[in-house]
């Protein structure tokens, strides 16, 4: 009984980090059909930025996140415009490349930066605390995980069905010349989309930064598991990244707790038979 | 139904026929490919090493310009197959038999069975599922061979694989003079059985199928099975690509099924320029060489060259080194691609 509260509690906090971090490239690959391979750039460079800012000028952790998250968002602003953009449209192999590219010149910047050992971001002393709940000590972080997770989830939930962009969003997505036509500026949306989706990276690269340790290869180690949650959630559907996260991250920890031999092999079996099963994703449409 | 497609397929022969060259008569390619070799031996006799490991890889690159530049199937795990033949003929090497020829044999075999079995389902699936199916099935086998410690030796790798003289006569020096010509060898009778595979009818319906899917179904044309046992072709050469690295080098380690080493196979396709075989030839050459001077100074030095590479080559260059300057230099026929 406890194992298994043990596993609902990690596992879902886990869970809870991969969907805040995927979320984002969920949108961006459903929006701009673009397969983004360097979604965990703008993860790293949040969680980077922030221990940098708060290193280098003292601020409180909480202002430090804060102040990164926007830089992160800056920073995807000219990316987008001269890089990304460019390969809208192309094949996937293209779009495969570049963001490669984009990947290593990521990894190169911050090694050579900030060295190449694991780097922590030092959380304010509240979080680090911890709280019991009846079977078991949980330090407060992962409370700040679930409760940030769920805000995101309700928040895109708000955005994408109660505002005027939201629904320019969800036209770009269903039938971009449709949208257009329609007198929506969809490259707006894509730049505000993309944006937004390196902006919640960030957040969940310096929530996460606990389960996901911060260090120069980040993005290529943990690249696999943030696609994994996007195609088995189906590429632009918010709900569909949240399952997929859970589903994932509630089977890897399981797996970790129960046999520890073969963890990243049952990650892998579960991706597979899920995309076996519904190639588009559990929530995703026919493309 | 079956007329159609071999109307087209005719048809896309006879076009092909027509712009014959230099490059496309029966034995000048295979021949030039092995007199550069020798002229890299000649050149550089203390590298051996090096460029024994860049002609493995020409052959690695080869077989995923089959996959991907011929048949258009999107794969960031075809280090799988690679892998899965080094480690195949470094054990049968230690445990069965150390004759060479019969060993590559054996890694071409286990990369082909493999590919069967992942390709019956990776296939069915394409775009950006079937490139995350890739990355999967390549993980799983990493882990399956890193848990089987008693076979593979787990972390610590194959050590140990020592072959017997090839055919009997030529043994395997310390320089490795022998591990190269042998390599060569095997590179030069590859290039020209894929250079055969390519061009005929079956090669054409391939590349119909890369350039348009719908259409090739719409002729009648069967597009999984096609694709199905050009991925089983693509993995028996990568198979023998990695059988070569396990036989020459004399180790086997789990970075030969890595992620890191599909995606550098991958840029150094791209880099070239896929769908053609000397795409993949110039491509490798390119990368194995500048990562030999690159990485020498500095790893993430290193990383922000072929990052850079990889972006310039997206922005500037869509189609490939290879096809930028030939375009500079007039026709250099031949290496056009297909």
């Amino acid at each position: 009984m406890q194992l298994i509260a043990s596993i609902l509690v990690d596992g879902i906090s886990y869970g809870m980090v991969l969907f805040i971090i995927s979320v984002g490239l969920s949108i961006t690959m459903g929006l701009m059909r673009v397969v983004n391979l360097a979604h965990g750039v703008f993860a790293m460079l949040g969680g980077y930025v922030a221990v940098a800012l708060a290193a280098w000028l003292g601020l409180r952790p909480e202002l430090a996140a804060a102040l990164a998250i926007a830089v992160v968002a800056a920073l995807a602003w000219p990316l987008e415009r001269w890089l990304f953009r460019k390969v809208y449209g192309r094949g996937e192999l293209q779009q495969v490349l570049l963001t490669i590219g984009i990947v290593f010149v990521g990894m190169a910047a911050v090694g050579t930066l900030f060295g190449n050992g694991l780097t922590a971001f030092t959380l304010p002393g509240y979080m680090r605390d911890t709280i019991d709940i009846g079977f078991r000590v949980l330090p407060k972080h992962r409370l700040a995980v679930l409760l940030a997770g769920g805000l995101v989830l309700l928040g895109l939930w708000a955005l994408f069905s109660r505002t005027g962009f939201g629904i320019s969003m969800r036209a770009s997505v269903d039938k971009a010349q449709a949208a257009e036509a329609l007198g929506i500026d969809t490259s707006r949306v894509y730049r505000y989309g993309f944006m937004l989706g390196a902006a919640l990276a960030a957040l969940g690269g310096i929530l996460g930064a606990e389960l996901l340790p911060l260090e120069p290869y980040y993005p290529l180690k943990y690249l696999v598991l943030f696609l994994a949650v996007v195609a088995v959630g189906g590429m632009g559907s918010i709900f569909g990244s949240f399952a997929a996260a859970l589903l994932l991250g509630l089977v890897e920890t399981a797996s970790k707790y129960l046999m520890p031999e073969i963890a990243s092999i049952m990650f892998y079996a579960t991706m597979l038979l899920a995309l076996s099963w519904k190639p588009q994703g559990l929530f995703g449409r026919r493309a | 139904m079956k007329t159609s497609s071999s109307a087209l397929e005719l048809q896309a022969a006879g076009g092909a026929r027509k712009k014959r060259n230099l490059l496309d008569l029966p034995c000048i390619p295979e021949l030039l490919l092995l007199c550069a070799g020798l002229a890299a031996m000649a050149l550089m006799p203390d590298e051996m090493g090096f460029l024994t490991r860049a002609v493995t890889s020409m052959l690695f690159v080869l077989s995923l310009d089959l996959v991907l530049g011929y048949c258009g199937v999107v794969t960031l795990g075809h280090a799988a197959l690679f892998g899965v033949g080094a480690y195949a003929a470094g054990i049968y090497a230690i445990h069965l038999s150390p004759e060479p020829l019969t060993g590559l044999l054996v890694g071409g075999v286990a990369g082909g069975i493999v590919a069967a079995a992942t390709g019956l389902f990776l296939l069915r699936t394409h775009g950006l599922t079937c490139l995350m199916m890739t990355i999967a099935v390549a993980q799983i086998l990493l882990e399956i061979l890193n848990k089987w410690r008693s076979v593979t030796g787990g972390d610590d790798g194959l050590s140990g694989v020592v072959v017997r003289p090839v055919l009997g006569v030529f043994e395997f020096d310390f320089l490795g003079r022998t591990g190269f010509l042998y390599s060569l060898a095997v590179l030069v009778v590859a290039f020209a059985v894929m250079r055969r595979l390519v061009g005929s009818p079956f090669g054409l319906t391939c590349i119909g199928i890369r350039e348009d899917r719908q259409r090739m179904t719409a002729l009648g044309c069967h597009v999984y099975g096609h694709t199905l046992v050009m991925y089983v072709l693509g993995g028996v050469f990568a198979g023998i690509a990695g059988a070569l690295m396990a036989q020459t080098t004399q180790v086997v380690g789990l970075s030969s099924l890595g992620f890191a080493w599909s995606a550098e196979a991958l840029v150094m396709l791209v880099l070239g320029g896929m769908g053609r075989l000397w795409g993949a030839v110039i491509g490798t050459v390119l990368f194995m060489v500048v990562h030999h001077f690159a990485s020498a100074i500095d790893p993430f030095k290193w990383m922000f060259v072929i990052g850079g590479l990889l972006i310039a080559v997206v922005l500037l260059f869509p189609s490939g080194l290879v096809d930028a300057a030939s375009r500079l230099f007039g026709r250099l026929g031949g290496m056009r691609r297909e």
